[in-house]
């Protein structure tokens, strides 16, 4: 039985091109390098090290950590490097793809991951760069809050964390893709249905069920 | 050349009221020993630039809890509840900035560099007032560059010169807080004699380092202890 948060982590993996570079966000991106195969991704953790692997029981270094400070291990052809070289490596364009969690997504692909109203603004983190540097932004998150509102809204009511918006959002229960300025319902997941995503739904969508994004073929 | 000194002897040159760079990310290549000789001070009034305050009553927040910081500079303080209650009791002031611009930062002002634009922040309110300039068709804000009084920084190995190399992900804010302060302490694990660090494994080089002092605590599964 998987939580609704391993099968977003699981859908979320297969969008995943072998030989991407990948940069996981704290909470549920965490949990998609369990389905990864082995070796097909360079995962890569802002505070300094590209090729972050799965810890391995005899090989605990307390002052080797992601993002979210919690002891990782590392893969052949492992590098370590500094924060300001890590942030020229996001911001410059050379990470492939961003994984990040949400408390809100809007109708023009904004995201809000940062702060919420009224509560003290006091931790940003690397949020800002990754969704300004990360060639493709692919946002996990629940369809709903716990009260069942809509997290998929019109207008982002929490500060949004950058004018770029997302890519993709995979929730428990659909795809969306923005595609040309819309959001396009790509895919439902098994046990869902169209009426009650669009019930849950606040922003607009078209539907464009199938689809299969290009690859680009080497020339 | 030999720096090595006492960490007695190297908190002796921070005074009330200066600025400070912290190196680590939380405790992960924080100069523990450092932090809590200075805990030890009637040093206050400190504005501190580190990505985070440490944790609660451990490496900066040690300082925290004390009430030596006046100001907190960095990217991420929730995960240190003591730095909400503290703000929200008017004892802390606190300076958010976006972890790249943050880094960057402190990197301009070691590389002599007034400032730079980047397109982090446009559109959000951190970065409400800022200058705007558009550069090949799209936004960026002016950041101005950061500089410290004091630079207290952790390293893995050092030799007598000031040599540094780093342990995995303690390297984080090191290596950039060591060219951007006027006076710098490096905290290492081991200290070894000139040439036994291979020169293309140096990663500071010894001109960035003022004092070097031997850890005595470190970071471990248990939390913080006695090397």
């Amino acid at each position: 039985m998987n939580t609704l948060k391993e099968v977003i982590a699981r859908r979320a993996a297969a969008e995943l091109e072998a030989g991407s570079i990948v940069n996981l966000g704290i909470g549920i991106p965490t949990l998609i390098t369990q389905y990864v195969p082995p070796d097909s991704i360079f995962f890569h953790t802002e505070n300094g090290l590209l090729g972050v692997g799965a810890l391995e029981p005899n090989d605990y270094d307390p002052l080797r950590v992601n993002a979210g400070k919690l002891p990782v291990g590392e893969l052949k052809g492992a590098s370590y490097f500094d924060s300001a070289a890590s942030f020229g490596m996001i911001r410059g364009g050379h990470i492939s793809v961003a994984v990040l969690g949400a408390l809100q997504v809007d109708a023009q692909g904004l995201v809000a991951n940062w702060a919420v109203p009224n509560q003290n603004i006091i931790g940003v983190g690397g949020a800002m760069d990754l969704l300004v540097g990360a060639k493709k932004v692919i946002i996990t998150m629940l369809h709903t809050t716990k009260n069942n509102q809509p997290k998929l809204i019109a207008s982002c009511t929490c500060p949004v964390t950058s004018i770029r918006p997302a890519d993709l959002v995979i929730t428990e229960r659909a795809v969306f893709r923005r595609l040309e300025n819309t959001w396009y319902l790509t895919e439902i997941l098994e046990g869902n249905s169209l009426d009650t995503i669009r019930r849950d739904t606040a922003f607009a969508f078209d539907i464009l069920l199938n689809f299969r994004e290009r690859k680009e073929r080497p020339l | 050349m030999n720096k090595i000194i006492e960490p007695s002897s190297a908190v002796d040159k921070i005074f009330s009221g200066q600025t400070l760079m912290v190196g680590g990310f939380g405790l992960v290549g924080a100069p523990l020993t450092l932090i809590e000789e200075l805990a030890k001070r009637d040093v206050n009034q400190l504005t501190i630039l580190s990505n985070n305050l440490g944790e609660p009553g451990q490496g900066l927040g040690l300082l925290l809890r004390q009430r030596q910081v006046k100001k907190a500079v960095g990217s991420y303080f929730t995960s240190n509840w003591e730095v909400g209650e503290a703000y929200n009791q008017g004892f802390l002031e606190i300076e958010l900035m976006p972890q790249g611009t943050f880094a960057e930062s402190i990197r301009a002002g070691g590389a002599g560099i007034g400032g730079f634009y980047t397109k982090t922040g446009v559109g959000t309110e951190l970065g409400e007032r800022k200058e705007v300039r558009v550069i090949h068709g799209e936004k960026y804000l002016f950041e101005p560059s950061w500089r410290a009084d004091v630079a207290l920084i952790k390293a893995y190995q050092a030799d007598q010169m000031g040599n540094l190399t780093y342990h995995k992900t303690a390297r984080n804010f090191n290596p950039v807080m060591a060219t951007a302060a006027d006076y710098v302490i490096a905290e290492v694990d081991e200290i070894v004699a000139c040439g036994q660090l291979p020169p293309e494994n140096i990663v500071t080089p010894h001109l960035f380092v003022d004092a070097i002092v031997q850890s005595r605590r470190m970071l471990t599964r248990e939390g913080v202890v006695d090397r």
